[in-house]
């Protein structure tokens, strides 16, 4: 449970310290997840907007630059793809459509839909073409995660009617439907951090292959070693939620600090 | 339907082949939303913002600006607002833009879509630069123009006797009393509709428009001759000539030409 309450509260006190920057003044992290400065120094841009914006055509100033660099350097060195289950506030959604998922079994009744874990990637190339061709940041204008964390700090509209579309889509339509299929920031963010240090790692020698993690596990594909060997998780899918690391009874799963030296000593 | 051998160079294919073909559905799908988000209703934007193509292109939606502004005039357009989401917006209306002589939301924003060089000269910000919309005046609304004594938008400008000008006239219904009528002068103007807001009608007959809207353009063709530098602007007027049945010859020649009369 310590992972999952750290993630709420990593989350929550995120976007608490936006909106009593927005509302009283306390500027400890001002903005919103889309750009922000931190300790009225630090710039944080989300790397993702900015290159939607440099392909519409926007002349890039050093602020959101730098902002972006910081960004990309924590996430690709250290964190992976951490932001989406640690920051994003969309995951609090999600996280909640596959809990009433699971408690209700929606997915033993349910016909499986196929979908491809890579029509992420192409909506990732969409939307850099669209903003290309179109002179505009293509899914910055519609992004539901934007939508959310925007709607939080500075008023909500009827951007709750998005929200819920994820949540019913993951809910009924297909399990981690919007995170793990579609979601093109996830994409991103998986690319950035593929080489990331911070890794979940498999012990296949305490492993009783109970399949625990497997079931809790959003990107089930990245374990695919689970039983069979030991070794670190090393697709850029992973999230680090530490879900698998919570659920299993063997401790056979858990962090580290990803290895280039003795990688191909097995 | 018996299953078919295919190479694996051709599954390939065909699978890369219908997977640009969704992307295709799903850009045309996803293209046209976005035509029709960015095409929203007239929005007047904070001061120093670039022009509307540009600022789309380079506002990131992070509300710095909207948390800077004291009198809280910015919002971000939330879903069913109908404007460009995220991006800052005003509703004079409801409330103007009181032009803050520090500008706080222009020096905040990261992306350079507040531009604070159009905002300043000699190096200091000069609020009255900024150019976020122009006033227009209803004649037929504005009790002004009725022969109604009204000054409330002349007295809320900012730019007093500047922006807008009160126009005497005389009232002949009555023939005793005088119009005050207020005029907009379009160059100084900059748009932060305290005017719209002290509007005394129902609805307000006096709103501020985005100046692309509004302003119109002479053109190189007409100058004021009285004025020797705007005189020179007809050095850049191009001509284009067109070839009528009637003009090959020349003009003239067919005003003259009575061949056709007997």
């Amino acid at each position: 449970m310590r992972y999952l309450i750290s993630r709420r509260v990593t989350q929550i006190v995120i976007m608490g310290l936006y909106i009593v920057a927005h509302l009283y003044g306390i500027k400890m992290l001002e903005g919103n997840l889309s750009s922000s400065i931190a300790f009225k120094t630090i710039p944080l841009s989300d790397p993702f907007a900015v290159l939607q914006m440099f392909f519409a055509g926007s002349i890039i100033t050093m602020d959101i630059f730098i902002g972006a660099l910081i960004i990309t350097i924590f996430y690709g060195l250290v964190g992976g793809r951490m932001f989406c289950s640690w920051v994003c506030p969309v995951n609090i959604v999600t996280d909640a459509a596959n809990l009433l998922r699971r408690k209700l079994g929606i997915s033993a009744i349910q016909k499986r839909i196929y979908m491809s874990r890579n029509i992420r990637y192409w909506v990732l190339g969409l939307s850099l073409v669209l903003s290309f061709l179109m002179g505009l940041t293509a899914f910055e204008l519609i992004s539901p995660i934007s939508i959310l964390h925007r709607g939080l700090i500075f008023g909500m509209g009827f951007g709750f009617s998005v929200v819920l579309i994820i949540f019913f889509f993951d809910l009924l339509v297909h399990e981690n439907g919007w995170c793990g299929y579609v979601c093109p920031l996830g994409a991103f963010y998986s690319i950035v951090g593929k080489y990331s240090l911070v890794r979940v790692t498999h012990d296949a020698q305490k492993c009783t292959e109970c399949m625990m993690c497997k079931e809790v596990c959003p990107e089930k594909e990245v374990l695919f070693m689970v039983g069979k060997s030991s070794q670190t998780v090393k697709m850029g899918a992973c999230t680090n939620c530490a879900r698998c690391i919570e659920v299993c009874g063997d401790d056979a799963l858990n962090f580290s600090i990803r290895s280039y030296i003795n990688q191909n000593r097995s | 339907m018996a299953k078919v051998d295919m190479s694996d160079r051709r599954k390939f294919l065909l699978s890369m082949a219908r997977s640009v073909g969704l992307a295709g559905i799903g850009a045309l799908v996803w293209s046209s939303v976005l035509e029709e988000s960015v095409h929203a209703s007239l929005l007047l934007r904070p001061p120093g913002a670039l022009k509307e193509e540009d600022f789309l292109k380079s506002c990131i939606k992070c509300g710095l600006c909207v948390s800077a502004c004291p009198y809280d005039t910015l919002k971000l357009a939330a879903p069913g607002d109908k404007k460009p989401m995220g991006t800052p917006f005003f509703d004079a209306r409801e409330i103007p833009c009181y032009m803050c002589e520090d500008i706080p939301c222009v020096p905040v924003c990261p992306t350079g879509a507040l531009d604070e060089s159009s905002v300043s000269s000699d190096g200091e910000l000069d609020i009255n630069l900024a150019q976020m919309g122009v006033a227009v005046v209803d004649p037929y609304a504005c009790i002004a123009f009725w022969g109604i004594q009204c000054d409330a938008c002349y007295r809320a400008c900012p730019l007093l006797d500047q922006a807008i000008v009160l126009e005497y006239g005389r009232n002949e219904r009555t023939g005793k009393h005088a119009f005050l009528k207020p005029v907009v002068v379009p160059d100084v103007c900059t748009g932060c509709g305290m005017c719209e807001h002290a509007c005394i009608t129902e609805k307000a007959s006096i709103t501020i428009l985005p100046r692309e809207v509004v302003m119109g353009r002479a053109g190189d063709h007409y100058v004021k001759g009285w004025d020797k530098q705007d005189q020179e602007r007809v050095k850049n007027a191009k001509a284009k000539i067109t070839t009528t049945e009637i003009s090959s010859k020349s003009a003239i020649d067919s005003l003259n030409d009575e061949s056709g009369l007997y």
